[in-house]
């Protein structure tokens, strides 16, 4: 009895939880117009989220890209078609361990950079001062970054992805020996239009989702130590079960 | 040397789509001493805890009111509630004849950049430096052009003494200084009014002196009307024509700072003499003493 009341509890917690995060979202779309006229505060935004995860995305992206290659030849070697190492390899990365990764990425270093800031700016009574000056922070604070988190996301899967390639063919061409011409035409050959964009609309979308958890979770987050801690670790953790979740259902839908 | 035409202070400002009543400047037959600020039968709870039970509160124009109260009284949260942060539970609070509860973003704005607010921890952007801090309100709402702009901010800055500071990072300041930014920037939109939460918290003495003296020019000489909320009741006594002490949600004692010093109620007294036990008790609420001491039910004494 008891367990069935708590587990409606939670679900009642949840759904209201889902509910105040569409009302946040449908607050801050309508503050993103006007924010696209402020584009300063965007770019500032995408140099903060996007060109200060560039080394730990790069650093990531070769290792992926290193053990791919090995695993990729490992198995291809034992059907004698290692040159199709390049194949592997671009499609691995450009469809999933492109997007998934880097999202993962983005949200433990920029993600809880956002959520920390925002919650701080609340600690300190900072968007409180702004709504006193009559300045929405929705429109100055929370949608220019979440707006720099989107724009950022794309950008930095294409660096993972290049980098990624780059150590796949350091392992398996230079390491392993595979034919580099096979490995480059293959991948030419094969790499379609349609799977680049599968990687980039996924790009998108966690962007979008790991954006959006932050700064809701920053926003709204307890004006304590304890608060900004807890809201930090909320955001690492719904985005990335969010980014998993939602890779499922896009790769189930681009199937 | 050939003179250089200088711009109309604010002469660039954006002009808003449409004057609502909160944009609606006083009548000109105002006169000094009229409300500015209008709190009646105020009523506010958080949860099941009453704020304010029916709390009835006048700032006039051109004065200093003070608000006081042992701590826990709700002073700041007045303020939020005369500021349209929150709303109130029943009860109106009216700035310049509009009710702040009924407004709707637009106009809460509107009325906001009528008023400049001092926060008790100073609030400044810690993004920015102490020169963009105080440039941020007039960027965001005018379009001054940057020579414009630097010289506003300069004389803002030297009102308070911290030209020196302008290109300082609110984390290089001191708590004194930082409060005197604030202060440049809570009137850097020539308000017509000022709020200050407690604007002496944590100060030395010099630099409360400053702050001290700072809020009197202010008053004194930009005649900008003003409601201070604190419990510095010497600070106060040397600055505010009307003072309102607060107690379990309503206003027990109102009147002059001398009216105040001559008045034998019993919380006044205790307030204003420092008094440990009186009607705002010493001990919060707790279990018998020797029960919680002796109890055997809970070893942490919880019991």
């Amino acid at each position: 009895m008891s367990g069935a009341s708590t587990r409606d509890g939670l679900l009642v917690g949840m759904l209201r939880r889902i509910g105040a995060v569409a009302v946040f979202f449908g607050a801050l779309l309508a503050q993103c117009a006007p924010a696209l006229l402020r584009p300063r505060l965007i770019v500032h935004q995408v140099y903060n989220a996007g060109a200060r995860s560039l080394i730990i995305i790069m650093l990531c992206g070769v290792f992926v890209g290193m053990v791919l290659g090995l695993q990729g030849f490992d198995l291809l070697q034992r059907f004698g078609s290692e040159d199709a190492l390049g194949v592997a390899a671009a499609l691995g990365l450009l469809k999933e361990l492109g997007p998934v990764v880097t999202a993962l990425l983005f949200a433990g270093r920029a993600g809880t950079a956002l959520t920390s800031e925002i919650g701080l700016m609340r600690a300190t009574d900072q968007l409180t001062a702004m709504q006193m000056m009559a300045v929405d922070p929705m429109q100055r604070i929370i949608a220019p970054r979440f707006l720099g988190g989107v724009i950022a996301m794309p950008l930095l899967v294409a660096i993972f992805n290049v980098v990624g390639l780059f150590g796949a063919q350091l392992v398996g061409v230079q390491l392993m020996g595979v034919d580099p011409g096979a490995f480059w035409s293959q991948m030419q050959g094969a790499v379609e239009l349609n799977d680049v964009q599968e990687g980039f609309i996924k790009s998108l979308v966690f962007g979008t989702a790991c954006s959006l958890v932050a700064v809701y979770e920053g926003y709204h987050s307890e004006p304590t130590a304890a608060g900004v801690g807890l809201a930090t670790t909320r955001t690492v953790v719904t985005s990335s079960v969010l980014t998993l979740l939602l890779d499922y259902i896009l790769t189930a839908a681009f199937l | 040397m050939p003179l250089r035409r200088r711009p109309k202070p604010l002469e660039r400002r954006r002009q808003p789509d449409r004057v609502t009543e909160a944009q609606r400047p006083i009548a000109p037959s105002a006169q000094a001493g009229d409300a500015v600020v209008e709190v009646a039968g105020l009523r506010y709870a958080v949860g099941r805890r009453e704020i304010f039970t029916d709390l009835d509160f006048v700032a006039r124009r051109g004065r200093v009111t003070a608000v006081m109260g042992p701590s826990g009284t709700g002073k700041t949260t007045l303020l939020r509630l005369i500021t349209g942060q929150v709303a109130p539970s029943a009860g109106e609070v009216r700035m310049w004849g509009a009710n702040v509860a009924t407004l709707g973003q637009r106009d809460l704005f509107a009325l906001r950049r009528r008023i400049g607010m001092l926060f008790q921890n100073g609030a400044l952007l810690t993004d920015l430096d102490v020169f963009e801090n105080i440039a941020f309100p007039v960027r965001e709402h005018t379009n001054l052009t940057e020579p414009l702009l630097r010289e506003l901010v300069l004389t803002k800055l030297h009102a308070v003494g911290l030209r020196g500071a302008a290109r300082m990072m609110p984390a290089e300041l001191s708590g004194g200084m930082a409060r005197r930014v604030a202060l440049a920037r809570a009137v850097v939109m020539d308000p017509e009014l000022l709020i200050y939460d407690e604007p002496f918290v944590g100060l030395d003495p010099i630099s409360m002196g400053v702050i001290v003296r700072l809020i009197r020019q202010m008053n004194r000489v930009l005649g900008i009307t003003s409601i201070v909320v604190s419990h510095d009741v010497h600070e106060l006594g040397a600055i505010a024509d009307e003072s309102y002490l607060l107690s379990e949600g309503r206003c027990v004692a109102s009147g002059s700072p001398d009216e105040l010093r001559a008045s034998d109620s019993e919380i006044v007294r205790q307030f204003l003499d420092g008094v440990a036990d009186g009607p705002v008790p010493f001990h919060y609420p707790a279990p018998d003493y020797r029960e919680q001491l002796f109890g055997v039910d809970d070893p942490r004494g919880r019991g």
